[in-house]
């Protein structure tokens, strides 16, 4: 007689109490369903619905999880809910700007002449006519622009020859000599200085030198000079550092002068990477507002000249039209309008980063291989 | 002949040498003088304001009982933004360097450094004219149910432009900061300690808990006090959301007012003894950031291993 044998599974202890392979996606369904009936009893809302759920599914995940594979992988799960939630959670604000921006922004680009025409006239009584007859909103945004595109590149004029010469000394010259070790560190701090006392000092240094009041688009460049300048020297001295030893041994060893070999061998070995840095550096000042209110002013009218008379920017116009709406009585055009600038001023910075990455990927150095 | 014109073409090239060292050297010593140049004009036009008179600052009583108040509604609106967004993005950092399959992580950072692209204009807009709208309902119920915290006491603003409402913006402005960081520094933990952690039978979790985050501790710290820097000096979200006023404890109510805020509501229309009692007070401002990066770039110069950190 012949014993059948009959293979006994048994679980290897390894793989002992484990959940389903489909356990969060059950998990997920049954959060969901609950999360809509209890929103259902107290006033439902797709936000409210969301967070329910999410904390239904966290919890039921992580109590199976512990009613089944132990307190260590509950905690893992735990861990994971979090880790997961956190980064959902910092995806809120960004949608959610973008998307106030776009909805209340459209309507203000579309109104016509928004973009080349200025606020030069464009008082109260335009904006309760517009507010109650349903007229279109006059006045635009061409001074503001005008004004920031003309700041922008000055302060870009000045930070880039002194950016990138800095960075020049530090990774070629510095060699950790004392001086080269403070400038590093003080560009560090300086990347922490809060724009609005750049934007004091600006004020200051011109109200000591030139005289008090002094406000023109030429001070707000070089308070907005101090906040790029410490951008431009990180990024270019991490693109220099990079450039191979070899190219520039390959270049003394043919007796190039040291200069000549940095001016025509390292930069354009990184030129790609310090043009995107710089295009970074702009998109980082284009938007700032607290240096160009305390050091240009604000204007209503086109103002061409940089170094004489109050200036506009976007930016500060956004700022002016929201708390000081042009007429008090109908916020509505002004706010219209100021969102209308912060549209254009998103875009301006979103495709100044795409640039950046672009600049990155198109220029960057041939390899040969 | 020959060594002639060597000589000669030495020469010329020394004197190009000299020059372009030279204003190597030239750019950056402008900077050291700049940023002492920002400290020196700033005490200057500052001095006015600290030996006036006390009846003639604005307040009546002098410029320290005029500062406390403002420093103090720094503080707090730049701790709330820390209490909010340390966690946040280091839970964010964890997902996008542990987390994330590793074909979206870079992706995934890019998406989080949009959020510090956006000019903090517009985030103000965004907290005056959608934030502060959604949240007040929280506030009221705040109000009601915790009311007994003297921070959450009411009645709560009905247009929700509170300190909270202001902090919270903060938050979601210096989370990119914080994010970046550390995410470097997550990332620069040893392959070895993370595959000896899970090779010991660790879940992913105990792996981070045991590596990961000892590794980063004081990479952290300084991005947390980087994003404090940023918080503190942070103007325009605070200057649009928040109804300001005087120091309150209360989160919930209008009140309180920061440094920076101060300075960009009042700097336009200033003159006189005014504009130096705000430069004085950027000066403060100024002082208290520059205390705070410096800690914050000494804890990152003494663990050089963190190079990816600066």
């Amino acid at each position: 007689m012949t014993p059948t044998l009959t293979p006994v599974r048994k679980r290897s202890a390894l793989t002992k109490g484990q959940l389903p392979k489909f356990a969060p996606y059950v998990v997920l369904a049954i959060a969901l369903v609950l999360g809509a009936a209890i929103l259902a009893l107290i006033g439902f809302n797709a936000f409210g619905w969301g967070i329910v759920s999410a904390i239904l599914f966290a919890a039921g995940l992580v109590g199976w999880s512990a009613a089944v594979e132990g307190s260590r992988k509950a905690k893992d799960k735990l861990a994971t809910c979090l880790v997961v939630g956190s980064f959902l959670v910092a995806l809120l604000p960004l949608i959610s700007v973008i998307w106030t921006v776009m909805v209340n922004g459209i309507p203000g680009i579309i109104t016509p002449r928004f973009l080349t025409t200025s606020m030069n006239g464009v008082t109260g009584v335009f904006d309760n006519r517009a507010a109650e007859e349903g007229s279109p909103v006059l006045g635009g945004i061409y001074h503001a622009l005008l004004g920031t595109l003309e700041i922008t590149l000055l302060a870009t004029v000045i930070s880039v020859p002194v950016g990138l010469l800095t960075a020049v000394y530090l990774v070629e010259y510095g060699h950790d000599r004392p001086i080269a070790r403070a400038i590093t560190f003080f560009v560090d701090v300086m990347t922490g200085i809060p724009s609005i006392v750049a934007g004091l000092f600006a004020a200051a240094f011109f109200f000591a030198v030139v005289g008090p009041g002094t406000k023109t688009g030429a001070v707000a460049a070089v308070a907005l000079s101090v906040l790029m300048i410490p951008v431009v020297v990180r990024s270019s001295e991490e693109m220099l550092k990079i450039v191979p030893n070899e190219l520039r041994e390959a270049s003394y060893a043919l007796g190039v002068r040291k200069w000549r070999t940095i001016l025509k061998v390292v930069i354009p070995t990184a030129i790609s990477g310090i043009a995107s840095g710089v295009t970074l550096a702009i998109a980082r000042v284009i938007g700032e507002t607290a240096p160009i209110l305390v050091t240009a002013g604000f204007a209503t009218s086109i103002n061409n000249n940089v170094f004489s008379g109050w200036m506009a920017s976007l930016p500060t116009f956004i700022y002016t039209q929201i708390l000081n709406p042009t007429s008090p009585s109908n916020p509505d055009p002004s706010n219209q309008r100021a969102w209308g600038a912060a549209l254009v001023l998103i875009v301006l910075v979103m495709l100044l980063n795409l640039g950046a990455r672009l600049i990155a990927r198109v220029f960057a150095p041939k390899t040969g291989r | 002949m020959t060594t002639t014109s060597l000589t000669k073409s030495r020469g010329a090239g020394r004197a190009g040498d000299k020059v372009f060292s030279g204003a190597a050297l030239a750019a950056g010593c402008l900077i050291l003088a700049v940023l002492f140049g920002v400290a020196l004009f700033l005490v200057i036009q500052a001095i006015p304001a600290f030996t006036a008179p006390a009846e003639d600052i604005q307040g009546g009583k002098g410029f320290f009982a005029y500062i406390w108040p403002i420093v103090v509604g720094t503080l707090i609106a730049a701790i709330i933004a820390l209490v909010i967004a340390t966690p946040v993005s280091i839970g964010v950092a964890l997902f996008i360097s542990h987390y994330a399959p590793r074909s979206l992580a870079s992706g995934l950072g890019y998406v989080i450094d949009l959020l510090a692209a956006i000019p903090s204009v517009i985030y103000g807009a965004w907290g005056a004219a959608f934030l502060a709208r959604e949240i007040s309902p929280a506030y009221d119920w705040l109000a009601d149910n915790m009311g007994w915290l003297p921070i959450f006491q009411g009645p709560a603003s009905a247009t929700g432009k509170t300190i909270l409402t202001a902090g919270i913006v903060l938050s979601v402005m210096v989370l990119p900061i914080i994010t970046s960081l550390s995410r470097e520094i997550f990332l620069q933990t040893p392959k070895l300690h993370e595959e000896a952690a899970l090779a010991l039978g660790a879940t992913r979790w105990e792996m981070i808990k045991m590596s990961v985050l000892p590794f980063a501790r004081p990479g952290i710290i300084s991005a947390v006090m980087l994003g404090l820097g940023r918080a503190l000096g942070e103007t325009m979200a605070v200057a649009l959301v928040l109804s300001s006023g005087a120091l309150t404890a209360s989160l919930i109510q209008s009140g309180n007012q920061t440094i920076a805020a101060e300075i960009a509501l009042n700097f336009p229309e200033a003159g006189g003894l005014k504009v130096n009692t705000l430069i004085a007070a950027g000066l403060i401002l100024f002082v208290i950031t520059l205390g705070v990066n410096m800690v914050a770039r000494w804890i990152i110069s003494r663990h050089k291993e963190f190079s990816g950190a600066n």
